[in-house]
């Protein structure tokens, strides 16, 4: 009698533990957004969500068979709220995977919490090298690039053009650095030598005292580093002193990327290097264009196309693990050995979970950054001082 | 650095300073006169450069777009001292600090909804549009000369008018001392609203007339608004005179620090600032 008690009782428990799983399972996988909603990248945040939810939606709202939930935080790209806003969404909403941000700065404090509390993290922007290098975690991913890579595709192009002697001039901050870094390197790996770097403070923008010593200098190329509003006035500024067309002008794809009107003719002409182009010639690229724009009344950018990856990235972990995110070993080891077929291009994740991707050289023409080449094939950040584990 | 170099990056800092003291000096007399701490003047160069942006686009002409423009900028200085700022003169100061930093928020808010967060471009007056050339390869916009020149124009307005006119006489007596002036028969609230209005029309021109080389986008006013304070406490609190000083000093140290000592150029005008605050508690010149 009390053993045919103790069996019922333990079949029942076992099934009332399957159907724990089961809702588990059935319950929405719950995704936390840490993305700029105000300030100068709100705009930036905006297109990586949507390109994010597009690739949902292309999979009928549903990961690995779950339906999803979102919880947002804004960032406010303020690197001192960082930590509070990150722990909002692992502590109180207990978020499966974080996607975020576009703020190096928040970036690494986000890697910094996402590593004590092992929550997956999908960095759809940010490209601080230290994320995928000192910081790296297995369930840390990066979706976008590292500063280092469009920095060497850059010195590849100018050492390739013959150039000996460059300038660089950026914002005396990391991503404007370690792009700087990346450049230096391949351009004197080339045989040309960086005679001096110029900088200033993030978000200073007054250049004119830096492009006279540029003038004075007379080196035969310069490569810089800006972004956002600060990239429209550099350039105006550049070729205002009178040194367009006069000293070539080299940077990292972000230079020209979303301030083309603001900047109109001054910046014709201008070669950047970066892992996307709105005019990339393949059937992936056009069909995704399309469909961004029927779905949001808006042309994607380089952001969406990164926040339409962080997409393809995570669906693919889920559906191998049919959408138990707890599984973690099967789920990292899925999203480390997938290639992404992006609008991009195809890309693999390197050993520290950066993309491997192709870098494209662009050149400007009529508020266009038209594709015309590829600057560096399948270049890997060495992400170095990374240490899994 | 040879001596043409030298020339030009004088040129360069000078124009700097010319136009932080056209920003300094609105918020040094909103300070000095009606003694209060004006967070948001940093927004109102914001508001002059999406004005020039507008303007210019309607009107088709940047010359147009300055002159609506600064109208628009003083009325909407009126309107805004005699909605808020006029009820928090007698208050203490970290009232006002709480309504100014609020007001940013409430100005950026409203261009996102305005205007929108993209970057945006204005012209160069076709006629200012030339550069004259210095050396083999560096030439000195012509619209940078403008830049320089209207502020000048306006310094030497403002100087004229608080110093000169009946109108800037009763200013320096509503400043020295509120209740005395009353007592004579001064309108205080009126000369109050004035100097507002002034405060937040040199600003706007300030941005409108920078608009064409520093582009328009979000969050431009709180960039140079720290700069801004550094150049009213250095030039002492409520001074124009100091702010003009203090403007082109900054200006000077910032553009010689960049080209000579990069790697602390970022610190060298706060440390300008602490030296003068050692030597001089108040600021260059006291008022």
């Amino acid at each position: 009698m009390r053993t045919r008690f103790a069996f019922t009782a333990l079949a029942g428990a076992l099934a009332l533990a399957a159907t724990a799983t089961q809702a588990q399972n059935q319950a929405p996988l719950k995704v936390g957004f840490m993305l700029p909603a105000t300030g100068t990248f709100a705009a930036l945040g905006d297109m990586i969500e949507k390109g994010f939810k597009l690739h949902v939606e292309e999979q009928g709202g549903k990961l690995g068979g779950r339906t999803l939930q979102f919880f947002k935080v804004d960032d406010e790209s303020d690197p001192s709220k960082a930590t509070d806003n990150v722990n909002k969404l692992i502590k109180r909403d207990q978020v499966d995977v974080i996607v975020g941000t576009v703020h190096s700065g928040v970036a690494l404090a986000m890697a910094r919490a996402a590593k004590d509390s092992k929550t997956l993290l999908i960095v759809p922007n940010a490209g601080a090298d230290a994320i995928t290098g000192p910081q790296c975690a297995p369930n840390i991913f990066r979706s976008s690039f590292s500063n280092w890579q469009p920095g060497y595709a850059t010195g590849v192009i100018a050492a390739q053009k013959g150039y000996k002697r460059a300038m660089t001039i950026t914002w005396n901050y990391a991503a404007g650095a370690e792009t700087v870094k990346g450049f230096t390197e391949a351009f004197e790996k080339g045989g040309g030598k960086v005679m001096k770097d110029l900088n200033l403070p993030f978000p200073n923008v007054e250049f004119q005292a830096l492009l006279t010593e540029i003038a004075a200098l007379k080196p035969d190329a310069v490569a810089c580093f800006f972004a956002g509003g600060g990239a429209a006035k550099f350039i105006t500024d550049y070729a205002a002193a009178g040194l367009k067309g006069k000293i070539p002008l080299y940077g990292s794809g972000f230079l020209t990327e979303g301030m083309l009107d603001a900047a109109g003719p001054a910046a014709d002409g201008i070669m950047t290097t970066l892992h996307y182009g709105d005019s990339i010639e393949t059937p992936r690229n056009k069909a995704f264009r399309l469909a961004y724009a029927k779905t949001f009344k808006l042309q994607p950018d380089v952001y969406a196309v990164q926040g339409y990856d962080t997409g393809l990235l995570l669906v693919h972990g889920a559906n191998a693990v049919k959408g138990d995110l707890n599984n973690k070993p099967a789920l990292y080891k899925a999203m480390e050995t997938v290639t992404i077929d992006s609008p991009r291009g195809k890309w693999a994740m390197s050993k520290s979970h950066n993309p491997v991707q192709d870098m494209y050289l662009r050149v400007v023409e009529k508020k266009e950054n038209k594709v015309i080449g590829v600057a560096a094939k399948a270049l890997a950040d060495s992400g170095a001082g990374c240490k899994m584990g | 650095m040879d001596f043409p170099t030298f020339l030009i990056q004088l040129l360069n800092s000078v124009q700097y300073g010319l136009l932080l003291f056209m920003l300094a000096a609105g918020l040094t007399l909103i300070f000095g006169i009606m003694g209060v701490v004006n967070l948001a003047h940093g927004s109102f160069y914001m508001l002059g450069a999406y004005l020039a942006y507008s303007l210019s686009g309607l009107l088709g002409s940047l010359t147009l777009a300055l002159m609506v423009g600064t109208l628009l900028a003083v009325a909407f200085g009126l309107a805004l001292e005699w909605l808020l700022f006029r009820h928090f003169y007698q208050r203490d100061h970290l009232d006002q600090v709480l309504l100014t930093f609020g007001l940013i928020y409430v100005f950026e808010e409203l261009r996102s909804m305005l205007w929108g967060d993209d970057v945006h471009g204005v012209a160069i007056p076709a006629l200012l549009g030339d550069a004259i050339p210095l050396t083999d390869n560096l030439s000195y916009p012509v619209y940078r000369l403008f830049m320089s020149a209207v502020c000048v124009a306006l310094a030497l307005g403002l100087y004229l008018l608080i110093s000169k006119t009946r109108l800037g006489m009763k200013i320096r007596a509503g400043a020295a001392n509120r209740e005395m002036a009353e007592a004579l028969g001064i309108n205080i609230k009126l000369i109050h609203a004035i100097v507002f209005a002034i405060g937040v029309g040199l600003a706007a021109v300030a941005g409108m007339i920078a608009a064409p080389v520093s582009s328009v986008y979000p969050n431009m006013g709180s960039q140079v608004l720290i700069m801004c304070f550094v150049v009213v406490v250095i030039g002492g609190i409520g001074s124009v005179r100091g702010a003009l000083v203090a403007a082109l000093l900054v200006g000077l140290v910032d553009t010689f620090g960049k080209v000579l000592l990069p790697a602390v150029s970022g610190m060298l005008v706060y440390m300008l600032m602490a030296a003068v605050l050692l030597w001089k508690p108040e600021g260059l010149f006291k008022q």
